[in-house]
């Protein structure tokens, strides 16, 4: 009992806070990446210092309304600048994000000197790395008070602001997200039918700014800057629907936060370390582990997944050239003839691709081994005569259609041979004038000459 | 003095005016002098190179790599306190600055080659992760207890205060190579910069070039890393470059530019820190050069913001002007008489045709250059010469009119909005040619004729 007390004291408001601050920057920084300005958010989050600061000298308290305005007024004061700096000085939004957050950011750490020179301390390394750890919360002691009004009110003020927040940036994305769909891939298109792609682009940075404001003190700018890129850029990987991005980015914002919170929270007692890791610092790099594995294994647009993809291209094409060098000896020499290695090789040159499309064939007994040399098996002619006939459909048509010569249209063939299924054969056929004869006298083989023959 | 004050005591002393030339002439102590020249070979160095980063669209590059040097300091420093040496070792911090800004550079790359993702996102990602890598490993350092790992933060915010000579000549020295280097391979940036597809058919190894190119944003960083701090070496990356656009449209003027302004703000900044040592010397240095940054974007003579507006205004008040001038003589046009005798037309004849109350200060001007006259009751004519300015400006509209029917092919009734864009900046040579051009096709319009007229004015003068 006392443990779970623990936990829902220490544990939970700083993981709630995480969480639902992660889901807000996600959400937004979903749209972001879409628009490939993504790095807005490192801007802003580095030019509210000078805001926060200011809003300190003036109103000379830690009233938290007071440094959110200040703070938000800085992050769109910085907006506008660095759409001024791109329109009026004609510099690239990224030299003018650079120009425009590291100016503001230097100001801020001046009048961070103004504000210590009056004894308001200040800390611009919690507003870097966030104060996750010191947020907790005096509970009700018996778990039947947990849930009233009374109790959750009591929360500490940053898990309610990030609730507030991540409610506020969903109603936001909910009811303008036709809006913001359409300006983030085509605002020529969204303004000429209408929408004002301006206001939408400065009010999804209003919702930046307030998602960093109110963010950044519970978890410090640099998860905030991870939080907008990561999870959205994660899920861009796994899917090419805007939906599905944004409702997976979320889930990987969700598990992203607490797998971060557990290993920098009681990893160090895990390994038996006595070291306390800073949380933010491990949110984001557990962030960082989502993004590196979606990069190499997701299945269509990760590295490795792209690499398997060319593998069997290339193994698929080495097997059809092959079949369709024995279907020519054949052609030639009569049904059954032998081919060997040596001859594939000086066709089609490259060892390498001979090697790879026998192993390949002999495994899906395509071919047979007797003593050096190769033979078509049954299923194997059934599909070499269909590469042959696309091949010599393709050189036909090239010839026919395009009107290329017809000593130039084997290689180009040779390509589209691979590429090409029944139904667009059949096709090609009907559009020769003679779907009998290739360019150079020889028979372009039937759909079904095989079964017909048997 | 400043440095004498007590911890207690935190408010911002300002030092004598001697002090300040003492420390600005470099006669204030061999370490104050050797910091100041290495900042400002610092800024020279991160100006020029800075300048190929921008025109090469990687400005963000260093933000990356120097928020990426976080985890290799912090590497460097365990890995030195593990071997039981002391910690804070210069230059194998930096040489880890280095190994991890290379990994963050490569990371950048594969995750924008190789995946989906666009640069920026690649950037804002590997910087996210690099800095949050190198947090956690600064809270495990702070929690070791050796006690030397003070001087780790001051790599975030840049501290120059705390440098020793010999470290501030070693970076001096670094920073005066790197700038070496750079213009070494200045004809090679140049064509990368402008180019790339065409200096790769060229034969030139323009991956090879880039590398180079980040290689030195990476010196940049490392050396900068002391002073400038983390955070803000970006800056001097960026502004000194960003600033030198403003004033040229030629690299080279443009690479000695940012290098000046850079060198600028980093030796002021560095005696300005010197002269406040409780400021952090980054924020001082990019201070200076955001005031330059702003001077330069305001004031810099043909491309600033400045000569940019008072060049569009200067248009629109001719365009004014000579809307004026056309007005007058197009509606009096359908009478020679009145229009030579000079007839005046009242200020609400004028709006009408107009479509808007004159411009007050375009009637002030046109009366002060002699082509316009208030009579008593309000109303305005032209005067002799007025009326050949008129003449003239009509003609122009006319001719371009004429010109865009013949060979435009639109319809007469279509080009009197076009002709209005263009009729403005017809200079005298275009104006010959296009009625030597109008002429040959017997399309010539005679200006004082209104018979010649494409719009006859009858509704213009009823």
């Amino acid at each position: 009992m006392s443990n779970l007390h623990q936990i829902i004291s220490l544990d939970l408001p700083p993981l709630l806070t995480a969480v639902c601050a992660a889901l807000s920057c996600t959400l937004l920084g979903n749209f972001l990446l879409l628009r490939k300005i993504s790095l807005m958010g490192d801007a802003i989050s580095h030019s509210v210092l000078p805001g926060i600061v200011a809003a300190f000298l003036i109103s000379n308290h830690r009233d938290p309304l007071t440094i959110f305005i200040g703070a938000a007024a800085a992050g769109l004061l910085s907006a506008v600048c660095i759409e001024t700096l791109r329109s009026l000085g004609n510099l690239e939004p990224g030299a003018a994000m650079g120009v425009v957050f590291s100016l503001f950011f230097a100001a801020g750490i001046l009048l961070m000197e103004g504000a210590a020179a009056r004894h308001i301390d200040l800390d611009a390394n919690c507003l870097l790395y966030g104060q996750l750890e010191s947020i907790f919360w005096y509970p009700p002691t018996s778990m039947a008070d947990l849930l009233t009004v009374d109790a959750l009110w009591s929360l500490p003020p940053q898990v309610l602001t990030s609730i507030g927040v991540l409610i506020a940036c969903t109603l936001f994305v909910l009811l303008l997200f036709k809006e913001l769909k359409l300006t983030a891939f085509d605002p020529a298109l969204a303004t000429s039918l209408g929408f004002n792609a301006t206001a939408v682009h400065y009010l999804l940075m209003v919702f930046v700014a307030t998602a960093v404001v109110a963010s950044f003190e519970a978890v410090g700018s640099i998860l905030v800057i991870a939080m907008i890129i990561c999870p959205a850029a994660t899920a861009r990987l796994f899917t090419d629907n805007l939906r599905v991005q944004i409702a997976l980015s979320a889930v990987i914002a969700i598990a992203t936060t607490v797998l971060g919170y557990f290993l920098g929270a009681f990893g160090p007692e895990l390994v038996g370390r006595t070291e306390s890791v800073s949380i933010a610092g491990s949110i984001t790099l557990a962030a960082g582990f989502f993004l590196t594995t979606a990069a190499l294994f997701a299945p269509q647009y990760g590295y490795l997944g792209r690499q398997i993809r060319h593998r069997r291209l290339a193994l698929q094409m080495a097997l059809e050239d092959v079949l369709g060098v024995m279907f020519r000896i054949e052609e030639a020499r009569g049904l059954a003839s032998p081919a060997n290695r040596e001859v594939m090789v000086e066709t089609l040159g490259g060892q390498k691709a001979v090697d790879m499309g026998i192993a390949y064939a002999l495994r899906e007994k395509l071919i047979e081994k007797s003593a050096d040399n190769f033979s078509l098996t049954e299923r194997g002619r059934i599909r070499a005569q269909d590469v042959v006939r696309s091949h010599r459909l393709w050189e036909s048509y090239l010839v026919s259609r395009l009107g290329l010569q017809a000593d130039h249209v084997h290689d180009t063939a040779m390509e589209l041979e691979h590429f090409t299924d029944q139904p667009m054969a059949e096709k090609l056929a009907k559009r020769l004038p003679n779907p009998e004869l290739d360019p150079h006298g020889k028979k372009i083989p039937s759909l079904n000459s095989v079964d017909d023959e048997s | 003095m400043a440095k004498a004050s007590s911890l207690v005591d935190v408010s911002v002393q300002f030092p004598q005016a001697d002090e300040i030339i003492k420390v600005l002439l470099l006669q204030s102590g061999h370490n104050t002098a050797s910091v100041m020249l290495g900042a400002g070979f610092l800024g020279v160095a991160a100006g020029v190179v800075g300048t190929f980063a921008l025109l090469r669209k990687r400005a963000l590059m260093g933000d990356a790599i120097a928020h990426a040097s976080l985890p290799g300091i912090c590497t460097a420093f365990l890995l030195l306190t593990s071997l039981g040496f002391a910690g804070r070792n210069l230059f194998a911090l930096l040489l880890g600055a280095t190994f991890s800004g290379l990994l963050c550079i490569a990371c950048v790359h594969l995750l924008a080659r190789h995946t989906r993702l666009s640069e920026d996102a690649a950037i804002g990602a590997v910087l996210s992760v690099f800095f949050g890598a190198g947090v956690v490993l600064l809270s495990i350092i702070q929690t070791l207890g050796t006690g030397n790992e003070g001087g780790l933060h001051d790599f975030i915010y840049g501290q120059t205060a705390a440098m020793r000579r010999v470290d501030a000549l070693v970076l001096a020295y670094a920073a005066g190579l790197t700038l070496l280097s750079s213009l070494l391979m200045l004809k090679e940036f140049r064509i990368v910069c402008f180019d790339s597809a065409f200096a790769e058919v060229q034969g030139w190894p323009s991956n090879l070039i880039d590398a180079a190119m980040m290689g030195l944003v990476i010196g940049v960083t490392v050396i900068g890393l002391q002073s400038v701090g983390i955070i803000l070496i970006v800056a001097l990356l960026i502004v000194p470059a960003a600033a030198a656009r403003f004033w040229t449209e030629n690299l080279n003027i443009m690479t000695l530019t940012a290098g000046l302004i850079g060198g600028i703000s980093g030796y002021f900044g560095a005696a300005a820190s010197a002269l406040f040592p409780r400021l952090p010397a980054g924020a001082v240095i990019v201070s200076v050069c955001g005031v330059l940054f702003a001077l330069s974007m305001f004031f810099a003579p043909r491309r600033g913001v400045l000569a940019t507006t008072l060049r569009h205004s200067s248009l629109s008040l001719r365009v004014a002007r000579e809307h004026l001038l056309r007005t007058i003589y197009e509606t009096l046009e359908t009478s020679p008489q009145e229009l030579k005798a000079g007839k005046a037309l009242s200020i609400a004849e004028l709006k009408n045709h107009l479509g808007a109350v004159p411009n007050s200060f375009v009637v002030f001007m046109l009366r002060t250059q002699g082509l316009l006259r208030r009579q008593a009751d309000g109303s305005l004519a032209l005067t002799e010469s007025g009326f050949a300015e008129a003449a003239r400006v009509t003609r122009n509209h006319r001719l371009w009119e004429e010109y865009i029917v013949l060979h435009g092919q639109l319809a007469v009734s279509h080009v009197d909005y076009s002709a209005d864009l263009v009729e403005h900046v017809l200079s005298q040579s275009i104006v010959a040619e296009l009625v030597e051009v109008l002429r040959r096709a017997g399309r010539l319009p005679q200006h004082a004729s209104p018979a010649e007229s494409l719009h006859p004015l009858t509704g213009g003068a009823a």
